[in-house]
């Protein structure tokens, strides 16, 4: 069992993970006042270090219970819930799920999610003063309400938001992103960091390009401008085109073909 | 969005590691990198690290964001580039299997601290 030693930002105890090393730099004149000695002390460590200890350990603990994680992420409206839904259709019974939802307000989308009698957990960052993203402690502390022996594949459901989850690292094993095609083409190359951190791409609601004024290939080809070997699924959360070829391609991976 | 966030972190880290022996330690400097391709605005940065350093040692500190800028290089062809736009493939063989060198960062390198007490 792992240890869960992460509580709240403000308390952490950085002093656990590195000690800073000193370096003398004697420079106190330029500060004038009293008998001021200016030292520069050498830390360098990543500002998000706290986070990827913690999704370190989160990837330890799926692993060694055989959790399969992907971290679906968006702009908001862009249907991933609805896309889950349909892919749970698709893979239940056959697969033993659980999902993580984030959202900053509301349990709608656990909602949604929860037909399917599996197990679906709603996270409210409001209580984290309305963060627009999830972070490592909070799937830490969300996955205390499963029991991962009995789970194949965990969902997360990250914040609609294309920008800052694409900074944290949760423990998960895939990335996805969705883009919808109600939003522009050259989204890709405004939010590049999510395009470039993730595994696969859903360009989802094509049942709507016949009424839209919308470069389709375009969009696949930002996509590919920043992450040129990710594979790009077009599909309908409405229709369900397009799903067969996503859903055969997330079982590959869960199986670890 | 999650600057504040950002800041938080970097204000924690910064006061686990002021040395003991300076009982009066003021920070003057935090320097840090941050990189082209990390969805951190600097500016936005600047402002929420101004609000967190309130009541802290670090409270009269600057910051000094030094950029690192998107660096690729091809794996096919080792061409290494300076990118200007968020475009992972290679600028002389077309190639899709690129390495990114930097631009990654969100780095705290050193403080800068004094004893007012000397």
């Amino acid at each position: 069992m792992l240890e869960f030693i992460y509580k709240n930002p403000r308390n952490f105890h950085h002093k656990d993970f590195q000690k800073p090393h000193h370096s003398h730099n004697s420079g106190g004149g330029s500060l004038g006042g009293k008998n001021t000695d200016t030292r520069e002390i050498k830390i360098v460590r990543k500002v998000l270090d706290v986070n990827d200890t913690i999704a370190h350990q989160n990837r330890e603990l799926f692993r060694e219970k055989g959790v399969f994680v992907i971290n679906v992420m968006s702009s908001p409206g862009s249907g991933k819930t609805a896309i889950l839904v349909k892919t749970l259709s698709h893979i239940t019974p056959k697969i033993r799920w659980a999902v993580i939802v984030g959202d900053i307000c509301t349990s709608n989308d656990a909602d949604r999610l929860s037909g399917f009698g599996a197990p679906v957990v709603q996270v409210n960052t409001d209580a984290f003063g309305g963060d627009c993203h999830l972070a490592a402690h909070v799937i830490k502390t969300a996955a205390d309400n499963f029991n991962l022996d009995n789970i194949d594949l965990l969902i997360i459901e990250n914040i609609g938001n294309l920008v800052c989850p694409a900074e944290f690292d949760m423990g998960e094993n895939l990335r996805i992103v969705v883009l919808s095609v109600t939003e522009g083409e050259d989204k890709p190359l405004k939010y590049p960091l999510m395009f470039r951190v993730c595994d696969a791409a859903l360009l989802n609601k094509i049942d709507l390009l016949p009424y839209l004024d919308y470069d389709r290939e375009a969009a696949v080809q930002n996509i590919l401008k920043v992450n040129p070997q990710m594979p790009v699924f077009e599909l309908s959360a409405k229709t369900e085109e397009g799903f067969d070829s996503w859903v055969e391609w997330l079982m590959q991976k869960l199986h670890g073909k | 969005m999650h600057e504040m966030g950002i800041a938080m972190q970097i204000v924690e880290i910064a006061i686990a590691s002021i040395p003991a022996d300076l009982k009066n330690a003021q920070v003057k400097k935090v320097n840090i990198k941050v990189g082209k391709l990390s969805a951190v605005v600097p500016e936005s940065l600047q402002f929420c690290f101004q609000i967190a350093v309130q009541d802290t040692p670090l409270c009269d500190a600057e910051l000094n964001i030094e950029e690192i800028p998107l660096r690729i290089r091809c794996t096919d062809c080792n061409v290494e580039w300076v990118a200007h736009e968020p475009v992972f493939l290679c600028r002389k063989c077309n190639g899709k299997s690129v390495k990114m060198l930097s631009g990654r960062e969100l780095d705290i390198t050193s403080i800068e601290v004094v004893d007012e007490n000397g």
